[in-house]
C-alpha cells in the first residue's frame, strides 16, 4: 500500500517536471553561423529576432561560414563542438555529411509542413540534396556589366564573356573551375545538356581550359564574392561574375550603373546544417530553430532583405517588396521566370568527384 | 674520533658529506629554476610543438583505409593486380562485410573522400554504392562479386582495387609525392601528368619571390635605418613613429590600400596618366600580378627590416668613421669598409625575419597577387580550407618548414648565426 502510494506519487511528480520544465530540456543559448554583411542581416531580421521574441533564446552570430568546414572538422576532432547551426552552401553540406561532421536530418518529422500540409520533403523537393542539408534559398552565381563600358550593344548572351572584339576589357572570374569550365564548354559549342559529359573527359577538361585560355589576359580572378561588386564599381572591368544579390545591392542599392546578364546563370543553394555531436539539450535547440526559420513564412521574409530566392515551393507567393526600398523583389529573384529563361543547376555529384582533379588542372593552367 | 676525520669524506654542518649535500643544493636550485620556466616550457609544449607535431604526423598518416576495410586489406594484400584479372569472391565478400559495418558507422563517405584525392569518382561511387550495400545481407545476398558489380560497374573494374590496394598502407608517403608533383601509382612512384603539376613551381616561385622581397627591403631600408640612427634623438624619434605607425595598422587594411593605389582606375595610374605619362587607353598593368605581391609585400614587411638595422647601427660609433676619414679615406671607402661591415649583423638579422615571414605569407599574395603572384601557402589554404586533403596540406607544410631550416643551416654556414644582431 505504501509503496503503491510512494509510486503513485512519485510518478506524479514527475510528470509535473516534466510539464512544466518542457522548454528546459532545450539550451538557453545558440551559436548561428553564417556568412556575415547583408546576408547575416537579412536572416537576424527574417529569423532569429522573431525567434528570440518567441523562445527568449540568446543567439550568438558567428560569421565564419566561409570556412566552417574546415573548423568544423577541427572542433569534431578535439571533442568540443561550439557551434549549433551552421550555413553553409550545398556543396559544403554534402562534404560535411560524407565526413560525419553534420547530423542527419529527416525532412518530414523535424521540418514544417507547407500551410497547406503539403510535407516538407515535397515543397523542398529535389532541392533536398544531402541527407544533412535543410535548404534556405536559391542563389545564383551570373554575370554583371557596367551599362556605360560595354558600348552600344549590351551583352545578352553568356558568350559575351569570351568575345573580347565586341566586347573589349577586362572581365573578371572566380578563381576556380566551377561555373568557368561549364561557360566555357557552353560558349565552345558544347550542348547545354552533355556539358557535364564532356567535362568529365580529360579532353573535355583540355576543351574548357583552351576556350577560358583564349580570355586568359583580360581576365581578373576573385576569391571573396565581393570583389567583383568593386571592380565593377571601381570600372575595373566591364563584365563580371558574382553572386546576384551582391549584384542587386550594386544596382538597386549603391545606383551604380551595372545591369544583370541572366543567361546561363547557374544555381547553387544555401542553407543549414547541424553538427554532429551536440549534447542533447543542445540538439533539442537547433532542431526547434530549424523548424522555425526554415517553415513557409520565416523563408519568404528573408527575401525582403535579400535578393534570393526561397527554397520552398510554397514561399515563392509570399515573396513582397523590398523591406528598406520598397520595390518589388520577385523580379529579382534568380527564379524569376523571366531571369530563369536559360540555367543551370550546379551539379553537386559531378563537382563532388572531379573537383580536386580538375582544380588541380585549373590552378596549374592559371599559373602557367 | 680524528682518524674518520682525517680520512673519511668532508662532512657538512649537519653532519652528511658535503659532495652529497653540494649536489642536493645544486640539484634544488636547478628543480626551482625549472620551476620558473614551467610554465612557458609547457604552455609551449602543449600549444606549439605538440600541435605541430601532430599535424605534421598526419602527412604520413593513412591508417584511414586499413580501418575502415581490415577484413579486405588484408585479403587484398595477395591480389596481383598486374595480372589484369578481377580480385575473386573472397574479398568481394570482405569487402561488404567491412562496408556493412562503416556504413552503420558512417565510416564509409569520409573513406570514399579520401580515395577520391587519388582517383577522381571514388568518392560518388562510396557514396552511392552505401546506399545500396546498406541492403544486403551478408548470408542470403552472394555471391557479392555479382552483386556489387550490378550496383555500380566501377566494382568490375581492376583500376578500383588496384586504388584500394596501393592507398591500404598504414603509413604512406603519398602525400609527400603529391606535394612535390608526383604520385603513388600501382606501378610504383610516377610524376604526375604535366597539367596537373603545379608544386614545384609554387615552391620556386615562393623561395624566389621571398629573396626579391627581402632584397628590396634590404635596400629601402638600409638607408632609412641609417638616418634614423645618425639623426638627433628628438626627430629620430618622430621619424621612428612614421616606421612603426605602419607596423600597427591592420595587414588587411595595409593590403587593400595596395590595391587602390595600384589597380587600374587606381591613384598611380591616374596621376600618370593626368601627368600625361601614360595614355588612358594603356595603363599600367601593376596589380594582380607578381609586381603586385613584391610591392605590397615589401612594403609591409619594412619595419622588420628596418628595425633590427637601426638597432645596430645606433651601437657602431661615430668615431670610428671620423677616424677613418682623418686617415685619408673618401667617403665612399668610409663607409664601405668600416661602417658597413659593422652593420652587417643587422641586415643579416633583418633579412632572416624578412624571409622566413615571406615564405609563409598568404593574405596578401592572394589579394594583390592574381595567378602568378601566389605563393605554396595560399595552396595549404585551399587544402586545410576547401579540399580537406590534410595530408597533403600537411606535407607542403612540413617540405617548407624544411627548406627553411636547410637555408637556416647554410645561412648559418656562410655568414655566421653569432653575426646576427637585434641589437
Amino acid at each position: 500500500m505504501k509503496f503503491t502510494k510512494t509510486l503513485l506519487a512519485t510518478t506524479a511528480l514527475t510528470m509535473v517536471a516534466g510539464v512544466a520544465g518542457a522548454d528546459d530540456h532545450m539550451a538557453s543559448e545558440m551559436t548561428i553561423v553564417s556568412w556575415g554583411g547583408a546576408y547575416s542581416k537579412s536572416q537576424l531580421k527574417a529569423y532569429h529576432e522573431p525567434y528570440s521574441a518567441k523562445t527568449g533564446v540568446n543567439i550568438i552570430n558567428d560569421d565564419s561560414s566561409a570556412e566552417a568546414v574546415a573548423k568544423l572538422r577541427a572542433m569534431n576532432e578535439a571533442g568540443n563542438v561550439t557551434w549549433d547551426v551552421v550555413d553553409v552552401v550545398a556543396a559544403d553540406a554534402i562534404r560535411l555529411c560524407d565526413e560525419g561532421l553534420a547530423m542527419e536530418i529527416d525532412a518530414d518529422t523535424q521540418l514544417a509542413d507547407a500551410p497547406d500540409g503539403t510535407k516538407a520533403s515535397e515543397d523542398f523537393g529535389d532541392l533536398l540534396v544531402s541527407d544533412c542539408f535543410i535548404p534556405q534559398i536559391v542563389y545564383s552565381t551570373t554575370f554583371g556589366y557596367r551599362t556605360d563600358l560595354v558600348g552600344d550593344t549590351a551583352p545578352t548572351d553568356i558568350c559575351a564573356v569570351f568575345d573580347t572584339d565586341a566586347y573589349p576589357g577586362k572581365r573578371s572570374l572566380e578563381k576556380r573551375p566551377i561555373n568557368n569550365m561549364e561557360w566555357a564548354l557552353l560558349c565552345d559549342g558544347v550542348a547545354k545538356d552533355e556539358v557535364y559529359d564532356v567535362l568529365a573527359t580529360e579532353e573535355g577538361q583540355d576543351k574548357a581550359l583552351a576556350k577560358l585560355d583564349t580570355i586568359k589576359d583580360s581576365v581578373i580572378w576573385w576569391s571573396a564574392g565581393a570583389d567583383t561588386p568593386q571592380l565593377l564599381a571601381d570600372g575595373e572591368v566591364i563584365m563580371g561574375s558574382t553572386y546576384n544579390g551582391r549584384l542587386f545591392s550594386v544596382i538597386e542599392e549603391q545606383k551604380q550603373p551595372v545591369a544583370m546578364l541572366w543567361d546561363a546563370q547557374v544555381f547553387d543553394l544555401d542553407g543549414w546544417i547541424i553538427p554532429a555531436g551536440l549534447s542533447d539539450e543542445r540538439k533539442a535547440r537547433a532542431l526547434d530553430y530549424i523548424m522555425f526559420a526554415t517553415d513557409t513564412q520565416r523563408l519568404a521574409d528573408q527575401s525582403k532583405y535579400i535578393a534570393y530566392g526561397p527554397a520552398r515551393l510554397s514561399s515563392a507567393p509570399l515573396v513582397d517588396k523590398h523591406e528598406e526600398l520598397g520595390i518589388a523583389m520577385a523580379p529579382h529573384m534568380p527564379t524569376d521566370p523571366e531571369n530563369a529563361k536559360n540555367t543551370f543547376l550546379y551539379n553537386y555529384e559531378f563537382w563532388a568527384d572531379y573537383r580536386d582533379d580538375i582544380d588541380a588542372k585549373f590552378q596549374a593552367w592559371l599559373a602557367k | 674520533m680524528s682518524d674518520t676525520l682525517n680520512n673519511g669524506p668532508v662532512l657538512a654542518a649537519d653532519g652528511t658529506p658535503l659532495k652529497k649535500s653540494l649536489a642536493r643544493s645544486l640539484r634544488v636550485e636547478k628543480l626551482r629554476a625549472l620551476a620558473l620556466v614551467a610554465p612557458l616550457l609547457l604552455f609551449v609544449l602543449f600549444s606549439f610543438i605538440w600541435p605541430i607535431g601532430e599535424m605534421l604526423f598526419r602527412s604520413v598518416d593513412n591508417r584511414d583505409v586499413g580501418q575502415v576495410l581490415p577484413e579486405t586489406v588484408a585479403i587484398l594484400k595477395d591480389w596481383d593486380g598486374t595480372s589484369g584479372e578481377l580480385p575473386d569472391e573472397a574479398v568481394y565478400k570482405a569487402f561488404t562485410a567491412d562496408m556493412l559495418v562503416a556504413i552503420d558507422a558512417k565510416e564509409h563517405t569520409k573513406l570514399g573522400t579520401r580515395l577520391n584525392y587519388e582517383k577522381t569518382g571514388m568518392s560518388s561511387l562510396f557514396r552511392k554504392s552505401g546506399r545500396k550495400i546498406k541492403k544486403l545481407d551478408l548470408e542470403t545476398d552472394g555471391p557479392f562479386k555479382e552483386t556489387l558489380i550490378k550496383i555500380d560497374k566501377k566494382w568490375g573494374d581492376v583500376e578500383t582495387w588496384k586504388v584500394i590496394q596501393t592507398h591500404s598502407v598504414n603509413y604512406t608517403n603519398g602525400y609527400y609525392l603529391n606535394a612535390i608533383d608526383m604520385q603513388r601509382t600501382p606501378d610504383g612512384v610516377a610524376v604526375q601528368p604535366e597539367d596537373k603539376r603545379i608544386m614545384m613551381t609554387l615552391f620556386k616561385r615562393t623561395l624566389w619571390m621571398s629573396m626579391i622581397i627581402t632584397g628590396m627591403c634590404v635596400l629601402l631600408g638600409y638607408p632609412v635605418a641609417w638616418i634614423l640612427a645618425n639623426l638627433p634623438a628628438r626627430s629620430a624619434n618622430l621619424l621612428m613613429i612614421l616606421v612603426l605607425l605602419p607596423f600597427w595598422t591592420s595587414l588587411l587594411v595595409r593590403t587593400s590600400a595596395w590595391k587602390v593605389m595600384l589597380q587600374q582606375q587606381g591613384v598611380i595610374n591616374d596621376v600618370l596618366v593626368w601627368l600625361g605619362m601614360v595614355a588612358d587607353d594603356s595603363r599600367l598593368v601593376i596589380i594582380n600580378n607578381q609586381f603586385g605581391t613584391v610591392t605590397a609585400m615589401t612594403h609591409i614587411l619594412l619595419p622588420f627590416m628596418i628595425l633590427p638595422m637601426y638597432s645596430v647601427m645606433q651601437t657602431i660609433q661615430p668615431t670610428y668613421l671620423r677616424a677613418a676619414k682623418s686617415l685619408g679615406a673618401t667617403n665612399w671607402t668610409a663607409f664601405w669598409r668600416v661602417y658597413f661591415p659593422q652593420s652587417i649583423p643587422g641586415i643579416g638579422a633583418g633579412s632572416i625575419l624578412v624571409f622566413i615571414l615571406s615564405i609563409g605569407y598568404y593574405i596578401t599574395p592572394e589579394i594583390v597577387g592574381g595567378t602568378k603572384g601566389v605563393f605554396i601557402s595560399n595552396r595549404i589554404a585551399y587544402h586545410i580550407s576547401s579540399s580537406l586533403n590534410w595530408g597533403l596540406a600537411a606535407a607542403l607544410g612540413a617540405i617548407l618548414l624544411a627548406v627553411v631550416l636547410v637555408l637556416y643551416w647554410a645561412y648559418d654556414k656562410i655568414v655566421g648565426i653569432d653575426n646576427v644582431k637585434l641589437g
